[in-house]
C-alpha cells in the first residue's frame, strides 16, 4: 500500500516545538515532524505521549484549553501558522477531526455536515456537490441523513466527524483516534475510507492514533512519540518491521510473546532515552 | 355564567398576557444560555438600558449631561431635537450592536473557558455597571416612552387601556353587573411581537447558515471551533440579539410602567420563567411565561377572594411575590431541565 499518494513535497513541517498548559505543566518537549503532501502520515504512542497536543498545537485548539505552543515553528506550505486562529487555518485548508467524534448531538447528520462548510465562500452548488461526495464515501450517513446525530451509533459518528471535515473542502485532515471505542470491523471500514480519500481525492492526513497495527498497515510513514519527544520515525514499512515497536506497540517479538512488564521500562530506557 | 367565573377567566387571560411580558426577558437569557452556556444576569438591565437609550436618543438628551456639567460647570442638558420613534428605534439597536462588540472585546473574550458560574459572576458584575453606567449616562428620572410612529400605522404610539371592542364582545357572557373583558390592548400588542418575535428566531436558528452555527456552538463549542466556526463572531451575534430582544422588552414594559430603575428588577420574574420552561428553549420560555403569567394572577385571585376565605377561614394577599418561585421550585424538584429544555442525549 505505499506505491501512490506520497509525495517529496512537504506539506506541514513542526519544527522543535514545545507546548505549555497553564503555564506550569510542560506536555511536549520539542516535537519535529513533517507531513509529506498526498500522504498518511501516522502519529503513535502510548497514552499521555502527546499525540492529541501535536495536533491542537498544530490546528490551534490548544489556545481554548489553556495551553499554547512556547518555542518551535509550525509552518504549513512553507508559511508559519502559530499565529492563526483554526478558522483562518480551516480556510487554508487544515482541519482537525477531534478526539471522541464530537458531533453536534442535536444537529441532524446533515446539519452536522453543513457546519463544516461554514468558512467556504465559493457558492452553494459547491457545497452541495461536496455533501453529494462525502455521501459517496460515506453511504450510511445519506440513509441517516436525517436523524439527529447524538442518536447515531458511535461508527456514524465518526464518520459525521470526518464527513464534517471533509465539507471545509481540506487540504490536510488532522485525525485524532479515529479507532477510539469502534469494533475492529469499523476500524478497519473507517481507515479503508481514509485510504480512499487520501488516494482518489489527494487528502493529506495526520493521524494520531493508538492502534499501531492498523495505522502502521494503511500510512506511509510515521512517527512515534513518547513522554513528549518523538522516539522514532521513518516509513511505515520499516516501523512495523522495527523490533522495538513490534515489541511495545504490536506485543510480538522473537522469543514469542512475553510479559510487558518485564521488558517495557528497562528497554526503553536502554534505547532510546540514553 | 356567574360572574366569579368570569373575573377568574378575565384574571387568567390578563395573566397570560402579563406572561408573555416576561417571556421577552426570558427569552434574551436563553438565546444568551444557549449559545454559549453563560446565564446572562444582565439581561434584565440591558432591557432597561436599551430603553433608556432609546428615549434618551429620541428626546435628544445629552449623555452624561450632568457629568459633563458638573465637571466643565456647563449648563448641556438638551440637543433640541425630537427624533421619530422609528428613527430612535434603529439607532438604539445600533448601540445595542456596539454594546455585544464590547462585552465580547472586553470581557467574554478573556474569559474563554473558565468555569460557568466564573462567567455569571461577570454578568452580576457586567449588570450592575450597567446599571450605574446608565444612571450616569442618561440620568435617573423616570421617562415616558413615545413610540408614535405614522410609518406603521401608530399615529399614537402604541395603543393603551382597555380594549373596548372586547369588551363588547363579551358582554353577553354574564348578565347586567358584568361588563365584559377588560383586557390591556398595550397587553395584546406585546402578546403579538413576543410571537413574531418568536417564530422568527426560531425560523432564524433553524434554516439559516448563522442559525445552524449558532446551534452548533450551543452543542459543541469546542468541536465548532474545530470545524472553523469563530466563537467569537457567533457571541457578538447572539449578544447583539439578545440586545435587540431587551430593547422590544424594554420598549414593551416601559410603554407599560415608564421607563425606570425598577425596570431592571423584571430579571427576576424571568428566573421563575426559565426554570419552568428549560433554559434552553425559546418555545419554552414563552409557554413558561404564560404559565407563570397566568398561574400567579389565577391563585391570587382564587386565594384572595371571599368565597376562598369562606371555606377556609383565611385569605392570602400579595401571593404574586412568591407564587412563581413557588411553581418554579416544584419544577425544579419533577422536572429539572424545565417543560421543553432539551432532552440530554445519553446513549447507553
Amino acid at each position: 500500500m505505499l506505491d501512490t499518494g506520497e509525495t517529496q513535497e512537504t506539506l506541514l513541517e513542526v519544527n522543535n516545538i514545545e507546548v505549555i498548559y497553564n503555564h506550569v505543566i510542560l506536555v511536549l518537549k520539542g516535537v519535529s515532524l513533517s507531513v509529506a503532501k498526498g500522504g498518511i502520515t501516522a502519529l503513535l504512542g502510548g497514552n499521555g505521549a502527546g499525540k492529541t497536543t501535536t495536533l491542537k498545537a498544530i490546528s490551534n485548539l490548544l489556545r481554548a484549553e489553556r495551553g499554547e505552543v512556547t518555542k518551535g515553528t509550525i509552518t504549513y506550505k512553507g508559511k508559519a501558522i502559530d499565529a492563526l486562529d483554526p478558522a483562518t487555518l480551516v480556510k487554508a485548508g487544515v482541519i482537525q477531526v477531534m478526539e471522541g467524534r464530537h458531533c453536534f448531538e442535536h444537529l441532524t447528520v446533515e446539519e452536522n455536515l453543513m457546519t463544516g462548510a461554514y468558512t467556504r465562500r465559493d457558492g452553494k452548488a459547491a457545497v452541495k456537490a461536496s455533501l453529494e461526495l462525502v455521501y459517496e464515501y460515506f453511504p450510511r450517513l445519506r440513509e441517516r441523513r436525517k436523524s439527529q446525530a447524538g442518536y447515531t451509533s458511535g461508527g456514524e459518528q465518526q464518520m459525521v466527524a470526518i464527513g464534517r471535515a471533509l465539507m471545509s473542502n481540506p487540504e490536510m485532515v488532522l485525525l485524532d483516534e479515529p479507532s477510539m471505542g469502534l469494533a475492529p470491523q469499523l476500524v478497519e471500514e473507517i481507515f479503508g475510507i481514509v485510504k480512499n480519500l487520501n488516494e482518489q481525492e489527494g487528502v493529506s492526513f495526520l493521524i494520531a492514533e493508538q492502534n499501531t497495527n492498523v495505522a502502521l498497515r494503511f500510512a506511509h510513514s510515521g512517527y512515534v512519540l513518547e513522554s513528549g519527544r518523538v522516539v522514532m520515525e521513518g516509513p511505515a514499512a520499516e516501523l512495523a518491521e522495527n523490533p522495538d515497536i513490534k515489541e511495545f506497540y504490536l506485543g510480538m517479538s522473537d522469543e514469542g510473546r512475553k510479559s510487558f512488564r518485564d521488558v517495557r521500562s528497562y528497554r526503553r530506557r536502554k534505547r532510546w532515552l540514553s | 355564567m356567574p360572574l366569579q367565573l368570569l373575573y377568574g377567566i378575565e384574571a387568567a387571560i390578563n395573566g397570560l398576557m402579563t406572561g408573555v411580558m416576561y417571556s421577552l426577558v426570558a427569552l434574551g437569557f436563553v438565546l444568551i444560555f444557549k449559545a454559549s452556556g453563560v446565564f446572562n444576569y444582565a439581561q434584565g438591565v440591558m432591557a432597561l438600558f436599551a430603553a433608556l437609550t432609546l428615549v434618551g436618543l429620541q428626546n435628544g438628551q445629552v449623555p452624561f449631561a450632568h457629568l459633563i456639567n458638573t465637571v466643565f460647570g456647563t449648563h448641556l442638558d438638551r440637543f433640541g431635537w425630537h427624533l421619530p420613534a422609528l428613527l430612535a428605534i434603529l439607532l438604539a439597536i445600533g448601540v445595542m450592536i456596539l454594546f455585544a462588540i464590547l462585552v465580547e472585546r472586553y470581557l467574554l473574550k478573556y474569559l474563554v473557558g473558565q468555569d460557568p458560574i466564573i462567567l455569571f459572576m461577570a454578568t452580576i458584575g457586567l449588570a450592575y455597571f450597567m446599571e450605574g453606567f446608565g444612571d450616569l449616562m442618561w440620568g435617573s428620572d423616570i421617562k415616558v416612552i413615545d413610540m408614535s410612529m405614522p410609518l406603521l400605522g401608530l399615529p399614537d404610539g402604541l395603543p393603551q387601556g382597555g380594549s373596548l371592542w372586547i369588551e363588547e364582545h363579551t358582554q353577553f357572557l354574564g348578565d347586567e353587573r358584568f361588563y365584559g373583558f377588560f383586557i390591556d390592548k398595550l397587553d395584546i400588542v406585546g402578546a403579538g411581537i413576543a410571537a413574531i418575535l418568536v417564530i422568527s428566531l426560531m425560523v432564524f436558528s433553524r434554516y439559516t447558515k448563522t442559525g445552524t452555527a449558532l446551534r452548533a456552538v450551543a452543542d459543541d463549542n469546542q468541536a465548532a471551533l474545530s470545524v472553523g466556526i469563530s466563537l467569537r463572531t457567533i457571541w457578538v451575534i447572539v449578544w447583539a440579539i439578545a440586545g435587540f430582544v431587551a430593547l422590544v422588552a424594554g420598549v414593551m414594559w416601559g410603554a407599560k410602567s415608564g421607563v425606570q430603575f425598577s425596570l431592571s428588577l423584571i430579571t427576576l420574574k424571568a428566573l421563575p420563567v426559565l426554570m419552568l420552561g428549560g433554559f434552553t428553549s425559546i418555545p419554552g420560555a414563552i409557554i413558561g411565561g404564560m404559565i407563570i403569567g397566568m398561574g400567579e394572577k389565577v391563585f391570587e385571585f382564587i386565594v384572595s377572594s371571599s368565597w376562598f376565605g369562606d371555606a377556609m377561614g383565611f385569605t392570602l394577599n400579595a401571593t404574586e411575590n412568591w407564587f412563581a418561585y413557588v411553581l418554579a421550585l416544584l419544577f425544579l424538584v419533577f422536572r429539572p431541565q424545565g417543560l421543553f429544555g432539551e432532552k440530554i442525549i445519553e446513549r447507553v
